[in-house]
C-alpha cells in the first residue's frame, strides 16, 4: 500500500477547462457581467460575483426519453395507504412523481461564480487606455531577473551542461582529439601480435609501429582534453527594471447648491469606473478629490461626495488648486495624469476664458486624459432632453474640438454611465469599426 | 471475539500519516484474511477540497483531456460547495491497477477509517471481482490510454486548431451514451496497446502516402447490390453509432475518427459503472459496515468514534420515503446495503418464507460466500431481480403505480402483499436494466447508391418518444459528422408502426 501526499501538487488542474468553458459561453456572460452591474452600487464592483446565464448556451444534449407521454411504470417506496387496484390523481405539475427528475431542469438559469480577475477582464474586456505613451519608470522600484543567453564565466550551480558538452565535442573535432575506438583498435591488434605463437617476421617492425602510434595518440589524447575550460558555459542571468506604471487621478466636482444627489451619484459612479479601470492598467493609482464652490479645496473621499457647501460657482478655482497639487506631488514627468471632472454645467460666465486657458495652457499639456461629463437633473430621462447648451459647455467644446484627449459627455441617468465610458474608452480599432 | 487487547487506533480526530498507515494495517487482515476479499494493490492519495473539486470535474479521473464541459462541471461543483448547498464527497476511487483512492484531507480520523475500509477495500474488490468489469474495463491500462487521449487530443488541437477539436468532442459526447456496445463476443480490452496501435497507423499512412493518388479519376462504381449485401458490408444494423461512424463516416479525417474511438472507449470503459450503481455502493457500503464493527468489536476504535461512524452510516444508507418531499429516486447505497443485509440475514437466520423464495441459499450460514457470489456475477438488475425478498418489500413498502397516457388517473398496480411481490421485484429490477433506461436507437441502414442518407430508428417502448428538442440537436452533431443527411424514426416496438421521425442535414460550416 503507498499513501501518496498530493495536497502539495499545483492546483488549479481545472483552470484551463474553466476559461474554455468562459470563452464558449463568453457572449453570454459578457452580457450577464454588464446587465449585473445596472442596479448596483459600483462600491462593490471588483468583487467576485455570482452569475447566471441562460442554459443554452453551454447545453450539452444527449438521446433520451422525453418526460412526458406514453405509459410508464414505477416502484416507490414508503406507501401508507394504497391497496391494489387504487386509482390517485395525478399530482400538479407533472408526471407520476417526478419520474423523470433530473431531465426537467432544462429551463433554469446556470449560475456560478466568476473570480474578481474573470469578472473584470470581462467587464472591460475591448476598452483601453487612450494613451498610454506616457508610462513612466520608476526608479528603485523591483527589478526582474531574465534570461539572456550564456557566459564563459558563472557560478559552478549556473553551468549548462548541455551548452558545455556541445562546445567540448565541437572542439574535440576541429582538433582531431583520437577517439577512445582508435585508441582500442590499436591496443587489440598489438595484443593479438602479441599473442601470435610464433611469431611472424614481419611483426617486430609492425608492433614497433603500432607502439608508437600508440604513444602518439595516448599523448594527443592527453593534450586535448575532453572537456577543457573554454569549454565551459554557464546560464547567464540579467537584471532587468521592470517598468512600473503609476499614475493618478484627479476626481474634480462642482458641489454648490446646484448639483442635488442624484447629480454626486452619477458623478461618483463615473469616477468609480475609471479608478477601477485605471487600477487594472497602472500597478499604483492615486486619486485626489478636489470640490469646489466658488473656491476650490482638496479632501477625502468622505467629505467628496456627502459634504454640501454653499457658495458660487467659480470652476477655475478648481483648475487652479489641481494645478497646484500637480506641481507639488505628481510632477508630470513622473505621474501619469487622469483628470475626470463633474459638473452640472454652471459656471460665472467672466470666470469661462479663465477656464479654456487653464484647460488649454496648462492641464491638457500634462494630462494624459481629460474626460469632462455634465450630470442632468434626475427629470430628465436621458442625456438628449437635457438642456443642450450650458455655459461651461458652451465654453469646452471648442477645447474638445482642438484636442483629442479632452472628451466631453451628458448623462442624466445612471443607466447611461457605462455606456458613455465604455464610448469613452473603447478600444480604437474597435470603435472605428462599429462607427463606419 | 478477540480479546479487546488493542489499544484503540486513535482517540481523537486528528490524523497522521503513521496513523492511516497503521489503519490501514488493522483493516487489511480483517479485509484480507477474515473477509477474503480479492483487491487490487492499493494506492490512497491525500487531496484537498481544491484538488476534490478538480476530481470532480473529470468525472473522478485524475487525468483527461481538455473540454469546456469539464469547466461547467467545475464551476457548478464549486458554487454548489461553496454556497454550502453540496458537501464534498469523502473519498473518490478510480477502477485502476493499483486502485487509486482518493482521501481528503479535512476528513477525521473516523472518516479516514471508514473510507479505506468503503473504497480500498469494498468497491476495490467489486472492481476486481465483478464480471462486467472483468469483461469491459482493462484497470491495467486506463491510466495511460487516458495519458494517450489526452496527449493526442491535445496534438490534434495544435494541428487542427482548438475549435474543430471542440467541435469533434461536443458532438462525440452528445453521442457518448450510444457509444458503447452492449452485446457483443466479449473481447478483454487491452488499452494499452491503444496508444501503439495509433502510432502503427499513423507510420502507415506516412509511408503509403503519395500525393499521385489525389489525381488519380474515381471511376463510378457499381452499387447495385442488394440490401442484404449492403447491410451486412457495412455491419448493420448497429447500435453503436459511434463505432459506427468511425468505422464507415465518409467525410470524416483520420484525427477525427480517433477521436471519437477515444470518446466511445472511455464511455465504454464507464459503462459497467452505470449497470452497477446499487451493487457497487452496496458492496463497499456492506464491507465498511463489516470492518468497522470488526474494529470496534475488537476495541481498535473507541465507542465515540463508532458512534461518529453510526451517524455518517445511517446518513448515507437514509432512503427517504416516496412523499417525504426530497425523494429523486432510489438512493443506490440504501438499496444496495439493504438487500445485502437481507440477503445475510437470509442466510444465516431464514423463516419459513425465505426457505420458499430462496431455497438455495436460505440457512448456508456463511453470507460472505453467498455475498460474494454475488458481487462477482450480478448487476443491478440481475441482482434485484434475484435477491429483493418478500421481507425487505414489505419494510420498505414498496408499491407499484402506472401511469397510463389516456388515462386521468394514476393506477396502483401492486403493493406489498402476496400478489404484488413478484411483480414489483420485476419492475424495480427493469427500472435497473440500462437497455430501458436508455433508449434503443440504431443505425438502419444507409442509402448508398441515392444521397447517402443515414437511417436511425429507435424502437418506441411504451409509447415513450425522445425528448424532441434534445433530439433535434443531437441529430444536428450527428449529420454533421457523417456528413450527409440523417433521418430518425421512431418506431413502436411491438406494431412497428412509425410514430414519428426527424430529419437533418449536415451544417457546412459546423467546424468553424
Amino acid at each position: 500500500m503507498h499513501i501518496v501526499d498530493r495536497r502539495l501538487n499545483p492546483g488549479g488542474k481545472s483552470l484551463v477547462n474553466r476559461q474554455r468553458f468562459l470563452r464558449r459561453a463568453r457572449a453570454y456572460v459578457q452580457k450577464a457581467v454588464r446587465d449585473s452591474i445596472k442596479d448596483r452600487s459600483i462600491r462593490d464592483l471588483d468583487k467576485e460575483r455570482e452569475i447566471s446565464i441562460g442554459r443554452d448556451a453551454i447545453y450539452e444534449p444527449t438521446f433520451h426519453r422525453a418526460a412526458k407521454g406514453g405509459n410508464r411504470e414505477r416502484v416507490l417506496p414508503g406507501n401508507r395507504e394504497y391497496l391494489e387496484g387504487d386509482r390517485i390523481k395525478r399530482p400538479e405539475g407533472g408526471e407520476g412523481s417526478g419520474a423523470d427528475a433530473g431531465q426537467g431542469e432544462g429551463n433554469d438559469d446556470f449560475q456560478f461564480v466568476l473570480s474578481r480577475e474573470e469578472f473584470l477582464d470581462l467587464f472591460l474586456d475591448d476598452l483601453e487606455l487612450p494613451d498610454l505613451a506616457k508610462r513612466r519608470l520608476i526608479g528603485g522600484e523591483v527589478e526582474g531577473i531574465r534570461r539572456a543567453g550564456y557566459a564563459t564565466a558563472g557560478s559552478p550551480a549556473n553551468l549548462s551542461v548541455q551548452r558545455t558538452m556541445q562546445k567540448a565535442m565541437g572542439r574535440r573535432m576541429a582538433l582531431r582529439r583520437p577517439s577512445g575506438a582508435d585508441l582500442r583498435r590499436i591496443e587489440e591488434e598489438i595484443a593479438e601480435i602479441e599473442a601470435r605463437d610464433p611469431p611472424r617476421p614481419e611483426d617486430a617492425d609492425r608492433l614497433e609501429r603500432l607502439r608508437e602510434d600508440h604513444a602518439r595518440l595516448v599523448r594527443r589524447r592527453n593534450l586535448i582534453a575532453y572537456i577543457d575550460p573554454v569549454d565551459l558555459r554557464y546560464r547567464r542571468f540579467e537584471a532587468v527594471p521592470r517598468p512600473v506604471a503609476q499614475a493618478v487621478m484627479f476626481c474634480l466636482m462642482d458641489v454648490s447648491g446646484s448639483m442635488n444627489e442624484h447629480m454626486k451619484d452619477l458623478a461618483k459612479r463615473f469616477f468609480a469606473l475609471l479608478h477601477l479601470f485605471l487600477t487594472r492598467c497602472y500597478e499604483h493609482v492615486e486619486v485626489v478629490f478636489i470640490h469646489h464652490t466658488d473656491r476650490a479645496a482638496e479632501v477625502d473621499e468622505q467629505t467628496f461626495f456627502y459634504s454640501t457647501v454653499t457658495g458660487g460657482t467659480l470652476v477655475s478655482s478648481a483648475l487652479d488648486k489641481l494645478i497646484e497639487v500637480a506641481a507639488d506631488r505628481y510632477r508630470p514627468d513622473n505621474w501619469n495624469i487622469y483628470v475626470a471632472q463633474a459638473s452640472d454645467g454652471d459656471n460665472m460666465t467672466q470666470d469661462n476664458p479663465r477656464v479654456v486657458a487653464l484647460m488649454q495652457d496648462h492641464i491638457l499639456p500634462m494630462a494624459q486624459y481629460v474626460a469632462y461629463l455634465e450630470v442632468g437633473r434626475e427629470e430628465f430621462p436621458d442625456a438628449t432632453t437635457m438642456q443642450s447648451m450650458t455655459t461651461l459647455w458652451s465654453a469646452y467644446a471648442p477645447v474638445a474640438e482642438a484636442h483629442r484627449h479632452f472628451v466631453m459627455r451628458k448623462v442624466a441617468h445612471r443607466r447611461e454611465i457605462y455606456p458613455v465610458f465604455r464610448e469613452l474608452f473603447q478600444r480604437r480599432g474597435v470603435g472605428e469599426k462599429a462607427r463606419s | 471475539m478477540d480479546a479487546r487487547a488493542d489499544m484503540p487506533l486513535f482517540t481523537g480526530s486528528d490524523w497522521d500519516f503513521a496513523l492511516v498507515n497503521r489503519i490501514y494495517e488493522a483493516i487489511e487482515p480483517i479485509a484480507v484474511d477474515e473477509m477474503k476479499l480479492n483487491v487490487y494493490p492499493n494506492q490512497l492519495e491525500i487531496i484537498s477540497a481544491e484538488q476534490m473539486l478538480d476530481a470532480y470535474s473529470s468525472v473522478g479521473m485524475p487525468l483527461f483531456y481538455k473540454h469546456w464541459s469539464f469547466g461547467k462541471q467545475f464551476v457548478t461543483n464549486e458554487m454548489l460547495y461553496r454556497k454550502g448547498l453540496r458537501g464534498l464527497a469523502y473519498e473518490l476511487v478510480i477502477n485502476s491497477n493499483p486502485c487509486i483512492s482518493y482521501i481528503m484531507q479535512e476528513n477525521s480520523a473516523m472518516m479516514q477509517t471508514l473510507v479505506i475500509a468503503h473504497a480500498a477495500f469494498g468497491h476495490n474488490h467489486f472492481f476486481r471481482n465483478n464480471y462486467l468489469f472483468r469483461q469491459w474495463t482493462d484497470a491495467d491500462g486506463i491510466l495511460d490510454y487516458l495519458e494517450f487521449a489526452k496527449r493526442y487530443v491535445a496534438q490534434c488541437e495544435e494541428r487542427h486548431g482548438q475549435l474543430a477539436v471542440e467541435r469533434v468532442l461536443d458532438a462525440a459526447h452528445a453521442l457518448m451514451n450510444q457509444g458503447v456496445h452492449r452485446y457483443p463476443r466479449v473481447r478483454p480490452r487491452d488499452l494499452r496497446r491503444e496508444a501503439e496501435r495509433e502510432a502503427e497507423r499513423q507510420a502507415y499512412r506516412d509511408r503509403i502516402y503519395d500525393d499521385l493518388w489525389r489525381t488519380v479519376p474515381v471511376g463510378a462504381k457499381a452499387a447495385t447490390e442488394g440490401r442484404d449485401e449492403r447491410l451486412a458490408a457495412l455491419g448493420l444494423p448497429q447500435e453503436n453509432i459511434l463505432y459506427f461512424l468511425e468505422k464507415s463516416g465518409p467525410r470524416l479525417e483520420s484525427w477525427q475518427r480517433e477521436i471519437l474511438r477515444i470518446v466511445r472507449l472511455i464511455a465504454q470503459y464507464f459503462y459497467p459503472q452505470r449497470q452497477t450503481k446499487a451493487m457497487n455502493e452496496g458492496a463497499a457500503t456492506y464491507t465498511h459496515y463489516r470492518i468497522m464493527t470488526t474494529l470496534h468489536e475488537r476495541g481498535q476504535i473507541t465507542d465515540g468514534a463508532f458512534l461518529e461512524f453510526l451517524q455518517s452510516h445511517t446518513a448515507v444508507v437514509y432512503q427517504p420515503t416516496y412523499d417525504s418531499g426530497h425523494f429523486g429516486s432510489f438512493n443506490p447505497y440504501a438499496l444496495g446495503f439493504g438487500i445485502m443485509t437481507d440477503v445475510e440475514r437470509i442466510c444465516m437466520d431464514p423463516t419459513q418464507e425465505d426457505r420458499e423464495w430462496f431455497g438455495d441459499i436460505a440457512g448456508s450460514g456463511d453470507p460472505l460466500e453467498v455475498l460474494k457470489d454475488i458481487w462477482a456475477n450480478y448487476r443491478d438488475e440481475s441482482f434485484i431481480s434475484q435477491f429483493l425478498s418478500p421481507r425487505m418489500i414489505r419494510e420498505w413498502r414498496l408499491f407499484k403505480i402506472l401511469d397510463r397516457e389516456n388515462d386521468s388517473e394514476i393506477q396502483v398496480d401492486a403493493i406489498h402483499d402476496e400478489r404484488g411481490y413478484r411483480r414489483i421485484r420485476r419492475a424495480l429490477a427493469r427500472e435497473y436494466d440500462i437497455g430501458r433506461q436508455e433508449p434503443d436507437i440504431q443505425v438502419v441502414d444507409v442509402d448508398l447508391v441515392g444521397d447517402r442518407t443515414l437511417m436511425l430508428e429507435h424502437v418506441v417502448l411504451n409509447g415513450v418518444l425522445l425528448d424532441e428538442g434534445d433530439a433535434a440537436m443531437v441529430l444536428q452533431n450527428l449529420a454533421n459528422l457523417w456528413g450527409y443527411e440523417v433521418a430518425l424514426s421512431e418506431v413502436d416496438a411491438d406494431s412497428r408502426k412509425e410514430l414519428k421521425s426527424h430529419r437533418t442535414q449536415p451544417r457546412a460550416d459546423w467546424m468553424r
